[in-house]
Formats: C-alpha cells, structure tokens, sequence
C-alpha cells in the first residue's frame, strides 16, 4: 500500500498540495489527467512522512494518507 | 358542539390549528394581526411553534424549511406582505412542498389602505411569483366556510404537496359571526412524508430543492408540476343560488358574493331573475359549473372589489358566448346592493329594449 | 499500514464542480469530518445557498434543503424549529450571508436560533462572475468596481462576525482562515467547537471562514492563498469573537 495515494482523476492541478508538502514531494505531472489537469503526484513514496498537510490542503480529496504503524502500535502522527 | 361567536382572523387560526397545524411563522400586518396574536398564545398550549418573522420574506423561508421538514405549517400576511412572500412561494411550489397561506386582502397598490379589496386575484390564481407554478386557490365568504376550508386547505396541501392558499379580504378578518369548530381531537389523516428532511437515518438522504440547471431536467419536471394542477382539477368547489332560471347571472367571490347574494333577492323581488355564481375555489376555477350556471343567462355581471381581475377569469372561462361585465369598487370601497342592483337594471333593460349591451 | 486521511463519510463521492484550488472544497470536508467526528450524520439537516456552493447539496452526504438567496437563516429556522433534536446547519457565501441576507442571519442570531452557520467569506461574488461583495476590500477591482472599490461611493468592506458578537443570542462567532494547513486545523477546531455548542443548546452559532476565489480574483490558486494572508486578514483579523462560557439556553 502507498503511504499518499492520489485518485488522479479527481485532481484540478490546483498545486495547493505541491506547496504544503513539508518534504516538497509532490510534483504535478507531465501527462493530462481525464479532466485536462496536470495531476499532482508522489514519486518518492519512501521520503512521505505522512504529516496529511497535502491532504488537509485538498479541495477535492484526491487524496489518502497512510502511515507505517510502528512496532508498539503507537502511531507516529497526531490527529490532523 | 355549539356555535361561538369568533373574529374571522381567530376562527381561521383556531382551524389551523385543529387540522393539525403546528407551526406558525408570520409577521405583522393588518387586517390580519389577529392571527399572529392568537396563535401566539394558542400554539405553546398544543406543544407547537409561533416565531414572529424579523420580515414576510423570512416567514415565508420558515415556512419552507418547516414544510420541507414534515411539518403542517402556515403563514398569513395582507397585500405588501403577500407581494414580498412571492419568490419564496415560487421556491414552495418548485420544491413541492404542502404549506397554507392566508392572504386577508387590503386596498393597493403600494402601501394602499387597510379597508377590505380583492384586488389580489391576479396575484394569487395568475402564479405572482416567477416560474410556471399554480397555488390552489380557496375564497370563504362566511367564517364558517373559513373554519371549513382551513382543515381542507391543509389535506389539500399534503395531498399535492403545494401550497394553498386562502384568499380572504379585512372584512371576513374583522367580523364576526357564529361558527361551529370541528371537535379539537378530531382525528387527522395526514399523509406519511418520507420525503422530507428529518436526518437520514438508516435511509439516503433526502433533498429539497427547486433547482435543476439541465432544462430537458427543468422541462420535465415543470410538466409534471402541470400535470399536477391539471388533477387538481377534481378540487373545484362553488356555489349556486338561484342560478336554475337566472337571465342575469352574478358572479362574486368572498365578501363581494355577500353583497351578489343580497342583489339576487333584491332583484328577484323586482321582477328580475338574478342569480349567483360563486366560485369556492379560485384556482381550479369551476369552468364547467359556471358554464352550467350561466346556460339561461344573456348576461353575467362580476361584482367585485378590484378594478376588474375576476371577470378576466368569467370572460375565459365563459368562452365568450355571454356578455360578460363588471361591477366594482377599489381602494378599499365595498360595493352597496343598491349601486349593484341599479347596474343589474341597467344590464336587463338594455337587454329588454332589444339594445346591445 | 494504517489510514490517517480519506475521504469523510458525510461527503459524497461527487466531483465538485468548484475551480481548481477553490477553498469550497476544503471547508465542506472540514465539515463533513466534524460531523462524521460527533457522529451526528443521521441526524444532520444542512441548507444551501445561492451562490457557488448551491450544489453543496450534491457533495453532503446528508438530507439537505436548497434556500433562496439570503434566507438560510429563516429556512434553518424553520427546520430546527421543526426538529429540535436534530443538527442543523447553513453554509453561505458572502453575497448570500452579508448582502441579500443580511436581515436573517442577524435575526436568527437574535432569537439566539440553535443552528450553525458557515460563512465562507471571498470578498467576491463567485458564482455570477465577480461582482462586488459588501465584504470585497477597499481598491479591490471587481466586475462592479472597475475602478477599484471607492468608499465614497461604495462603502466599506464589512465585518460580520464582529457585529454578530455583540447580539445576546450568538453563543459562539469566530474568524479563521484556511491558507495553509495550521490554519486548516485551527478552522476545523472552530468548526467542531460551533456543532458542539449548538448540540449542548447554548444558541446561534457561526465560523466565518476566510476564503479564496483565484477565478474571479484572478490569481493562480497558491497566489490567492497568499493574497488571502496578507490583504484579507488585516482587514478581517482571525479569532473567536464571541464565546459564551456559562449559561446561555
């Protein structure tokens, strides 16, 4: 499972994701999504941290955030 | 049950309120203030809501929200106010939503006066809001019939999901007469709603809405909203006196057939076969009872207070095979029997002299 | 793995109809995971505007009423008056809530009505194509002012949360923004803090969310945000105006 999915076809190209990622991740597309907008994306899945900032900046919730739960089961990110 | 004697405006209000109406939201005018006070006492005595509205225009948006929620509710209002509750009845009526409206008609246009006029027909049968859209339409002309028509006017609503509106004027408002109320625990049927908004629990949501930006969706949706009023059709309701052998037929609604009805006797003690044609409900306008109505008539006089609004209706609905004229008084005048009766002589002798009309 | 973000229930998987980067999108999830956090979905009752978001009603996956332009208020008070166990709210854009509206919204504050109000302020009319909005800034240029808005003849821009906060019956009126992800979730607090006194009883309440129209302001979505944080917040400042602690209804 990806740690940040983007569900290409809702996305607007809009960018807000692109600059809240605190890793500076998110990269918009070369290719057209179905709609005609240039789709945000993640390349470099390893370097996510799963802070969610790309899909609280979100309109159009294109996006789903996961994170790698640790051995103890505590969960590394505080509630959004 | 016995009879009391009742101020139309409160006979009106008790009516709702024992066909089950809960919930009040209206603002102050006259000549209909006696409801909104009545009912602000009334309604926290049966467990339901009185809100006095900061505008009509917020009323009548209570409304929707309270009617789109399932409720049985009503606003009442004059004239101006019936003027600024028009888009907001357009959006009921778009919505499908059941709500009764009392319209007690004042003279106008503008600020007008506060003396009785009916010269809010147009508005009330015609649409008066924007859009294709009908109200149906209910005229009392006693405080009994008001009383009557109340609990009809409500099963009507939920029936068609629109909105009914009574069509009074000051003078039903303001008299007062003996009425006979229905029992207070009368049990009603009212309609399941499972279309309205009460949280969608173990259910898909449900909307209320009037907007459909795709107009093959709009189209579709505006005929079934005619098709509609075409079965309201069956709703007619009217009155005939003395209309049997009638050469002149009167024609009249609310407090104006009171005076018609006065004419009928006065002139038939003259010698002249007057009779009355009294049309309940305005809109569906009882076509084929008045063309029944006037099948002995040569001519069909209107006796009303406007500048002529229902004799357009007469004229239409009478295909013009009589000569159909006016009778009125506006600005809050009350037409007199006698004035009405000297326009009836008029019309029969320059029938009688063989002279056109 | 386990999911930290997705889609909120209360949301519908429609695509909006909004531009690219309208800040709409945003505030509708901050409402829908607040109520999917009460877990008040069932019960909830929301009512649309005119405006951009009138087809809010196809993104809340709740049972929803459409109202005429400005009258939310009456039509939210209608409903909660109707069901007064049930959660109510409006959302509402700044031509509907401070313009056509404005009657409404100060008199369901007044009667101290248990509903929530969101009020997502853009200073622009979106939706008819960017005319002046009684909240759009001084020099701002839109359709109806060309020019730039010139208070000698066309006023102020004005502050509806500030006046709200001075009627008895609002118990909670606040102002946040939402141009970047802390003030997302400081928004959201507000947002969540509104629904909970409206179910505890206390009366009226209302977030006003500072927003963008990167359309009709004719900035890229990054740019609006940006001219949101340094024109629109010194003119409408961020915070809670209102609170009512004790007592209340």
């Amino acid at each position: 499972m990806l740690k940040v999915e983007f569900e290409e076809d809702r996305c607007k190209g809009c960018e807000l994701c692109a600059d809240a990622c605190p890793k500076h991740i998110i990269i918009m597309a070369e290719h057209l999504n179905s709609m005609g907008f240039h789709p945000a994306v993640v390349l470099e899945q390893e370097k996510c941290i799963s802070c969610g900032f790309c899909a609280r900046m979100c309109p159009d919730v294109v996006i789903t955030v996961r994170k790698e739960e640790k051995a103890n089961g505590q969960s590394a990110l505080e509630g959004k | 049950m016995g009879k009391v004697l009742l101020k139309g405006n409160e006979a009106l209000a008790e009516a709702a309120v024992r066909a089950g109406c809960r919930f009040f939201f209206g603002y102050p005018i006259t000549p209909q203030n006696e409801i909104p006070h009545y009912l602000a006492k009334r309604l926290p005595e049966v467990g339901g809501v009185f809100v006095q509205a900061e505008s009509e225009i917020a009323a009548i948006n209570m409304v929707y929200g309270a009617a789109g929620s399932g409720a049985r509710v009503m606003t009442s209002s004059s004239g101006p106010g019936i003027s600024l509750k028009q888009e907001g009845i357009s959006y009921i009526a778009g919505a499908e939503l059941p709500c009764v409206i009392v319209n007690m008609q004042r003279g106008g246009p503008g600020l007008g006066g506060i003396q009785p006029a009916q010269s809010d027909y147009f508005q009330a049968v015609k649409g008066g809001g924007h859009g294709d859209y009908r109200m149906l339409v209910l005229a009392p002309a006693t405080i009994q019939e008001m009383v009557d028509l109340m609990g009809k006017a409500f099963a009507l609503a939920d029936e068609y999901r629109n909105p009914v509106m009574i069509l009074g004027d000051g003078i039903l408002g303001q008299m007062m007469e003996a009425v006979e109320l229905p029992p207070e625990d009368q049990q009603l049927e009212i309609p399941s709603k499972p279309w309205a908004t009460t949280g969608a629990e173990g259910r898909s949501p449900n909307l209320i809405n009037s907007l459909f930006l795709d107009p093959l969706e709009l189209e579709k949706h505006n005929l079934h909203l005619q098709d509609k009023y075409e079965r309201m059709n069956k709703e007619v309701m009217w009155e005939n006196y003395k209309t049997d052998d009638a050469e002149l037929l009167l024609v009249g609604y609310g407090s104006a057939a009171r005076v018609a009805k006065a004419v009928v006797d006065q002139g038939r003690e003259r010698g002249i076969k007057v009779g009355l044609f009294r049309p309940i409900t305005l809109f569906p306008f009882p076509k084929d009872a008045l063309q029944k109505a006037s099948s002995h008539a040569n001519n069909v006089l209107t006796v009303e207070m406007s500048s002529g609004q229902l004799v357009e209706d007469v004229r239409y609905n009478l295909e013009f095979k009589v000569p159909v004229h006016y009778y009125g008084r506006v600005g809050g005048m009350v037409p007199a029997a006698r004035d009405v009766l000297a326009e009836v002589e008029r019309l029969v002798n320059l029938k009688r002299e063989g002279k056109e009309s | 793995m386990m999911t930290v973000f997705e889609r909120p229930k209360s949301l519908t998987s429609a695509k909006t109809h909004y531009c690219p980067g309208c800040t709409h999108g945003i505030i509708h999830r901050l409402v829908a995971e607040v109520i999917d956090e009460l877990g008040v979905r069932e019960k909830t009752i929301g009512v649309s505007p005119v405006g951009c978001s009138v087809l809010a009603y196809n993104y809340f996956n709740l049972d929803m009423q459409q109202a005429a332009h400005g009258r939310a208020p009456a039509v939210a008070t209608g409903i909660k008056r109707v069901h007064p166990d049930k959660v109510v709210f409006t959302y509402q854009g700044d031509g509907d809530l401070a313009s056509i509206g404005t009657a409404e919204i100060i008199h369901a504050a007044t009667r101290g009505e248990k509903f929530t109000t969101i009020f997502v302020n853009n200073a622009i009319y979106g939706m008819t194509g960017g005319q002046m909005a009684p909240t759009t800034l001084l020099e701002q240029v839109s359709q109806t002012s060309p020019q730039g808005r010139d208070p000698l003849t066309q006023g102020y821009p004005i502050r509806m949360s500030e006046m709200l906060a001075t009627i008895d019956g609002a118990a909670f009126i606040a102002r946040v923004s939402v141009h970047n992800p802390q003030e997302v979730a400081k928004a959201k607090k507000a947002i969540k803090k509104a629904f909970e006194l409206q179910l505890a009883g206390k009366g009226f309440t209302m977030v006003e969310v500072l927003s963008t129209c990167p359309t009709n302001w004719g900035f890229t979505p990054k740019e609006a945000l940006k001219w949101l944080s340094e024109k629109m917040i010194p003119v409408y400042p961020l915070g809670v105006k209102k609170l009512l602690e004790e007592g209340g209804f």
